[in-house]
């Protein structure tokens, strides 16, 4: 196993052998990832050390000092945060070698084919298929709400690949190639007036069966992977005290005296107050992960974002008065990375109306809490042992 | 969506130790054998809510009010997180002992003053070892930061009946008044579980442990802690609603069905746990910030008290709900919760006043 010191002593050498001043940017992460730097609890070889994860901080914050380039996480949070632990939890070796390399280092960005026009909360009733064709697969569908599917050159994908098993144990879980012939990508304007997220479409796609992930039929299992790593990569970040949204308002506050009213006060305290809380629980949980016990918290995190970002950003507005009747431009555009609290407070108010929906919304992962955390009976089902074909749709 | 850089400055310690798990199962052990919910039902209409022997135990066996006194004062040389551990215990089973007003407020409040003379050190060892029962003699309601009484007579101090002396704060400092000298007149309160009384004391009696000056410092150091140890109470309690109300509507049928099976009552459950992770974090915050005497104190105690005392409330409104029926009877220990939860909520200053005091800490003035 490795410890901080020795992390140290190789991030000294990777800075020494590549000084970033002088090292081209996607040069420079190549070879973190060579040296086992990109995200040290990976396997030697795949980027990583097999070391503690809470370790990469004393990574981080040797290349912060030394002004080292890094991946931008934000472009590629999709690859980053969802299909690499997916790939590396269930890909073969050769997979894992072709996959995790370019996508740490950014110079491939992933996608999720997940959500579809009839199968969003419901996920398990999805009907795209992929039917066995020789070495490939042939997928024939439409997927919808995919985020960054414009810039990327992978997919994660599940299809149902058995239509008479119930819908939960038909699915099969793919690596797609954004490339093939077979994928439209068309975009879907959202209420910003962006076009962030994109409906695709995709007839005879081929597949190669190596480029399947897990066994057939056990797509859905595999894709707890990825939903599980999708909630806890929300809200895990470290933020200083007035780091989030309520940063803006409060900045605001005390720039401007003529705005305040007795009302707004009342209120921004109020939610001054439920940020600060929910940056020491954001905390509180980073810790239990650092000791080894990581507890249930990371549904909590989402949850509370949610709504914090959705109430903070609308006092914005109101606080503005006249200048929130204005919003920045409408015009239609394919943005390259997902912006939460960039742009103006009109803004930030409308895309935070995301924030309980994508990624499982606030009602489903309330359930989620209900049953797994607090252990409250199931809802009654009636799809449970149906053949996924026999369910009325 | 990955990990920041490190702020420069130490972060709180937010998670509870070893040796903080060892204590909260000996006290847990403690009160379930000594304080269950019967136990208190039965003792709430006599003379006295408390428990007789109870706080001999916990004080003596276990050691827990000497927990904030260093070991050469006579106490256990803890910390505020050990207190707040057992603050969370004596919540969650709403047990009626001054350990709020005695190993923390008094306790404290004699800790700022343990250099002004042996008055107070000699006091404070009593204190730590549960031998004696001191009270500050202010009202429950008072906010670290705000102004108290100075009169002769003080109305709604907590825990007067068990007091064996009073700390009595007037114009001329803050002086030791036994408890045979004064007047208690009990009140009847909304807590049943914490009493209150009117206190009299004649000017000039008891013993002068401080000046004015150095008095007020201390009674503000006092409340401090008491107001920041105040939300480890009201986690505990939240922890206790949250978790009868699971218990009950996992086993109680309507409709055919678990009535916990609705999906309207799990999501309020589920928003209550979300509200619990909150809390338990500032609560935490605040017991380790006093503990480490952080410049940061007053903010994160104020934080604390804004947050868990409205977590605390909504917990036991919503225990007494999900019961139905019976959560309105006397017989079912939900009412208890509720009264301490509510009573709690003005204690040591309101959820209000602490947001004030935010307001002005970081400098979010409210408009001219
Ligand atoms: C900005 C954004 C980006 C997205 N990016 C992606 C992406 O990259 N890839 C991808 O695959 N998907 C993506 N999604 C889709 C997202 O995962 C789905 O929108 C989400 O899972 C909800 O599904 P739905 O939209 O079909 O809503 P529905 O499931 O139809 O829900 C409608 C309403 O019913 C409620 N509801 C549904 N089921 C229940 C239940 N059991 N109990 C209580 N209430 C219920 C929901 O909470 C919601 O309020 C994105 C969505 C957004 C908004």
């Amino acid at each position: 196993m490795t410890d901080a010191e020795e992390l140290r002593v190789l991030t000294r050498k990777l800075l020494e052998e590549h000084p970033p001043a002088t090292t081209d940017r996607t040069d420079f992460l190549r070879a973190r990832f060579d040296a086992g730097l990109a995200w040290v609890h990976y396997p030697v070889g795949l980027g990583g050390l097999d070391a503690p994860r809470a370790l990469q901080a004393v990574v981080d914050a040797e290349l912060a000092a030394a002004g080292a380039p890094d991946n931008d996480p934000r472009k590629i949070g999709i690859g980053l945060g969802m299909a690499a632990p997916t790939v590396l939890a269930h890909g073969t070796d050769e997979v894992k070698r072709r996959f995790l390399r370019p996508l740490w280092v950014g110079e491939e960005v992933w996608c999720q084919l997940f959500s579809e026009p009839g199968a969003g909360s419901d996920l398990a009733a999805l009907a795209t298929r992929a039917v066995r064709d020789g070495e490939d697969w042939v997928v024939d569908g439409q997927k919808v709400w995919t985020s960054s599917a414009h810039t990327a050159r992978w997919a994660i994908l599940i299809a149902r690949t058995d239509p008479d098993a119930p819908k939960h144990r038909g699915i099969t879980y793919f690596v797609c190639d954004m490339t093939d012939p077979g994928v439209e990508v068309r975009p879907l304007r959202q209420i910003t007036g962006e076009a962030e997220f994109n409906e695709v479409f995709l007839t005879g796609v081929r597949i190669p069966d190596a480029h399947r992930l897990g066994e057939v039929g056990d797509g859905w299992r595999v894709a707890q992977t990825t939903l599980m790593n999708e909630r806890v990569s929300i809200g895990g970040a470290r933020i200083p005290r007035e780091g989030g949204m309520i940063g803006k308002v409060a900045t605001t506050w005390r720039e401007r005296p003529e705005l305040r009213t007795h009302d707004l006060h009342r209120r921004l305290l109020d939610h001054w107050v439920d940020a600060e809380v929910a940056r020491l629980a954001g905390e509180r949980l980073r810790q239990q992960l650092v000791a080894g016990r990581p507890g249930p918290e990371g549904s909590a995190m989402k949850l509370a974002f949610a709504r914090l970002n959705q109430v903070i950003s609308g006092l914005e507005v109101e606080l503005l008065g006249d200048e929130g009747l204005l919003y920045g431009e409408w015009e239609m555009r394919r943005p390259e990375l997902v912006d939460f609290t960039g742009r103006d407070a009109g803004y930030r108010y409308l895309r935070s109306k995301g924030n309980s929906i994508e990624g499982g919304t606030s009602e489903v992962l309330l359930n989620i809490v209900a049953e797994r955390v607090l252990g409250l009976p199931p809802e009654p089902r009636n799809d449970k042992d149906v053949a996924w074909k026999d369910l009325a749709r | 969506m990955t990990e920041s850089s490190e702020p420069t400055e130490q972060p709180l310690d937010l998670l509870y130790s070893e040796t903080e798990d060892d204590l909260r199962a000996a006290v847990r052990a403690l009160l379930a054998d000594r304080a269950g919910p019967q136990t208190l039902l039965g003792r709430i209409e006599t003379d006295s809510p408390y428990v007789p022997g109870l706080w001999k135990s916990l004080a003596g066996d276990i050691g827990a009010a000497g927990l904030l006194v260093p070991e050469k004062l006579g106490g256990q040389g803890a910390s505020h997180r050990e207190a707040a551990v057992v603050l969370e215990e004596l919540g969650r089973a709403v047990t009626p002992l001054p350990y709020l007003t005695s190993a923390v407020v008094a306790t404290e409040t004699l800790l700022a003053l343990a250099g002004e003379g042996e008055a107070a050190a000699g006091l404070l060892a009593e204190l730590a070892s549960g031998r004696r029962v001191a009270v500050l003699a202010v009202p429950l309601s008072t906010a670290p930061g705000a102004e108290f009484p100075l009169a002769e007579s003080v109305a709604g101090v907590p825990d007067a009946a068990a007091a064996d002396v009073f700390l009595v704060p007037r114009a001329d400092g803050l002086y030791a008044v036994p408890a045979e000298e004064a007047t208690v007149e009990p009140q009847t309160p909304l807590d049943l579980t914490r009493p209150l009384a009117r206190v009299t004391t004649e000017g000039g009696s008891g013993t002068r442990l401080a000046g004015p000056d150095a008095a007020r410092t201390a009674v503000r150091r006092g409340l401090l802690a008491g107001a920041g140890l105040l939300a480890s109470e009201q986690l505990g309690l939240a922890e206790w609603c949250l978790e009868e109300t699971v218990r009950y509507t996992r086993e109680r049928h309507q409709f055919n069905r678990p009535v916990g099976s609705f999906q309207a009552l799990k999501h309020r459950m589920a928003q209550l746990w979300l509200d619990l992770v909150g809390a338990r974090a500032a609560a935490r915050a605040a017991a380790d910030a006093l503990a480490t005497g952080s410049a940061d104190a007053p903010l994160t105690v104020a934080v604390a008290q804004a947050y868990c005392s409205k977590v605390a409330v909504r917990a036991a409104e919503e225990c007494v709900q999900l019961h139905g029926g019976i959560g309105m009877t006397w017989e079912h220990p939900a009412h208890l919760a509720l009264k301490r939860a509510k009573s709690d909520q003005i204690a040591l200053g309101s959820a209000g006043r602490h947001q004030d005091a935010i307001a002005c800490l970081v400098g979010l003035e409210p408009p001219a």
